[in-house]
């Protein structure tokens, strides 16, 4: 176990979220309810951090401000050095697009296409021609394992093949940021435990991921684990101390 | 627009019977809008046609009495208009193409072989043929000049009142007898649909020269005097002009309109085109609303798809579709089950117009008041528009509730 560090490459301390004071107020006509109430967030290019809090702790919102789904009601985000506020729902689905990479728990995959559309629609999205288009994505399903299932639809994928197939989806636009909500959740342990695998190869392989999770499995498998509790960040450490 | 397309292509296409259904619909609209359209057309067209028939650009006025003061006359004095003045009132209107006076002479007994008919019995001056459209049937003809200038007894039948005397044969030559004295008949009218009458429908009058007519009944007077222009636009000046004319032969204030009440045809068959056009709108609004009702059908499928579609919609959206990427395909599905369903539509109506363009209008009372459809480029062009702005509108509002899902919320969970 204590192997792990020296196997990940080091946190570049070149920061990818930076979030100061940011509160999210949700106006539900006669009541306010202030869901995030001054996160204060740094996360760096190369980081593995688990966002753990119970139900209705804000993490949730959190990460739709993360992913730029959503935009805060007061306090300043950037997602690679870009201001998320006052960009309209175009710029911000092309922030989405270029800087996110998103993984449910649902999977989320189009089931009416195949596993190779489904990978391709970001690149469709970002204006990536068809031609490099087919290569990225048949590099990709490759790389997740399922290179001989491109034509599938993902009705006759399993469910570690769905997530994996939105991994692939996930990574079409070399994101800044992989953002996964409860990954595992959906799956049976052994094919959570296949995608926490995929996962850590990824983060070997640089990627920079953010992994909302209830399974303490996987949270303890980040470099960093953030705890969320009403609407505020009440630790935030490394995961050994965590284990 | 190449993203919209590609996302369009790839989206899920509708449950084969719903599309079916949705396409039906807009189909059935159109087919009813088209129809509707055509009916009004053709309706139009046969009452010009049937308006026209008692004669175009004519103006027909009667014998009254004045009822104004003139140079110290009172008021209520009649005004006959001779049969012998015609030929000077004529010269001295030469704007007019012509002039004509028409006597009546009601039931008079007219006696072919063994069978005898009371009929009306009309002396004209010849003009009448031309502007009353009193077109002959082959082998036949209208009065000349020279009848009226030698006061011939010929005479002219109305194409009910030929067949009343002679049954099947053919009338022209026969010897007629007219109040017992004996005329040839020279010609047979044509068949129309007259719309317009004034003294009984033409189809069962008689014509004699008017000079015959004098001599023959005894009165010097005519019932009404017709007069006709080459342009329909000068009628209204032509009828004050002609009533200058009459007022100074016959003394009475040029300004009295009821000393010889006109009928001014270009007038009312004006109102009839408008009555018409009105008509024809009055089918197009039915017919677009049914049209609208399939359209209501397009959008509310469309919702549905929308709804169905919630999380498909949001993810899209996630990995960084634009709004109008999301928006682009539903416009283009609603407008697609619209085009297809409108030519459908325009299909079925244009066989069905043609089918009943077979239909025999002649003998057919119905038909020959109402005319056969016609479809018409207007027609095509407005159903066209009709169908585009339904289908667009179909699509818009669908895609706008689609547009405005918020991804956060569709995403988390099952």
């Amino acid at each position: 176990m204590s192997s792990r560090i020296e196997k990940h490459p080091p946190a570049s301390g070149r920061p990818i979220i930076e979030m100061a004071g940011i509160r999210k107020v949700y106006d539900t006509g006669k009541v306010q309810v202030e869901a995030l109430k001054g996160i204060d967030l740094r996360i760096e290019k190369g980081e593995f951090v688990a966002i753990v809090g119970p139900s209705g702790s804000g993490k949730s919102t959190l990460m739709n401000l993360v992913g730029c789904l959503d935009t805060p009601s007061g306090g300043d985000y950037f997602i690679g050095g870009e201001k998320v506020a006052g960009l309209t729902r175009d710029q911000l689905a092309d922030v989405r697009n270029r800087r996110v990479g998103f993984v449910f728990q649902a999977f989320n995959l189009l089931p009416q296409i195949s596993a190779f559309e489904n990978v391709e629609m970001p690149l469709v999205f970002g204006g990536v021609p068809p031609k490099a288009r087919r290569a990225k994505v048949a590099g990709l399903l490759e790389r997740v394992g399922l290179g001989d299932r491109m034509d599938h639809k993902p009705t006759e994928l399993s469910g570690g093949q769905m997530q994996r197939v939105a991994i692939a989806r996930a990574l079409a636009m070399d994101p800044d940021i992989v953002l996964a909500d409860e990954p595992t959740g959906n799956l049976d342990t052994t094919s959570g435990t296949d995608i926490m695998g995929v996962f850590l190869d990824l983060w070997k392989q640089g990627s920079t991921l953010v992994v909302i999770t209830h399974d303490l499995a996987l949270a303890r498998r980040a470099s960093r684990i953030v705890e969320i509790r009403d609407g505020r960040i009440v630790s935030d450490r490394p995961a050994e101390q965590a284990a | 627009m190449k993203v919209v397309f590609h996302l369009f292509l790839q989206s899920a296409t509708l449950g084969r019977k719903r599309a079916f259904l949705t396409i039906a619909a807009i189909a059935w609209g159109t087919v009813a809008i088209l129809l509707l359209l055509s009916f009004g057309e053709g309706l139009k067209q046969q009452l010009g046609r049937n308006s026209r028939a008692m004669g175009e650009n004519i103006g027909v006025m009667w014998m009254s009495e004045t009822t104004k003061p003139w140079k110290g006359m009172n008021p209520g004095r009649p005004i006959r208009v001779t049969i012998d003045d015609i030929p000077v009132l004529a010269s001295r209107l030469p704007e007019l193409e012509s002039l004509i006076g028409e006597a009546i002479q009601w039931r008079t007994n007219l006696t072919a072989g063994k069978k005898t008919v009371a009929g009306r019995v009309k002396g004209v001056n010849y003009p009448y043929g031309e502007a009353r459209k009193q077109y002959p049937v082959a082998g036949g003809r209208f009065l000349s000049p020279l009848d009226e200038a030698e006061r011939r007894r010929v005479i002219f039948l109305g194409n009910e009142l030929a067949e009343n005397l002679f049954g099947k044969d053919d009338p022209v030559g026969q010897t007629l007898l007219v109040a017992n004295a004996p005329f040839t008949v020279v010609g047979v009218m044509q068949k129309k649909t007259q719309m317009g009458a004034y003294a009984g429908m033409d189809k069962d009058h008689s014509i004699i020269p008017i000079s015959t007519w004098k001599a023959l009944f005894g009165r010097p007077t005519v019932n009404n005097l017709v007069l006709r222009v080459r342009d329909g636009a000068k009628m209204k000046d032509a009828i004050a002009r002609t009533r200058e004319v009459v007022a100074a032969k016959y003394g009475f204030d040029p300004s009295d309109e009821r000393a010889l009440p006109t009928w001014d045809t270009v007038e009312s068959q004006k109102v009839n085109q408008n009555v018409s056009v009105g008509i024809q709108m009055f089918l197009g609004i039915i017919g677009a609303l049914t049209l609208l009702i399939g359209g209501v059908g397009v959008a509310n499928i469309m919702y549905a798809v929308v709804k169905e579609r919630t999380r498909e919609i949001g993810v899209k959206m996630a990995l960084g579709a634009k709004t109008g990427w999301i928006t682009g395909p539903f416009v283009l599905e609603g407008l697609s089950y619209t085009l297809v369903g409108g030519v459908a539509g325009m299909l079925i109506a244009s066989l069905l117009v043609l089918g009943m363009s077979f239909i025999p209008t002649d003998g057919n009372k119905v038909m020959e008041f109402l005319g056969t459809p016609k479809l018409s480029l207007p027609i095509g062009v407005a159903t066209a528009s009709i169908l585009g702005v339904i289908g667009l509108l179909a699509g818009y509002f669908p895609a706008r509730r689609a547009a405005s899902i918020d991804p956060a919320a569709t995403l988390r969970y099952e």
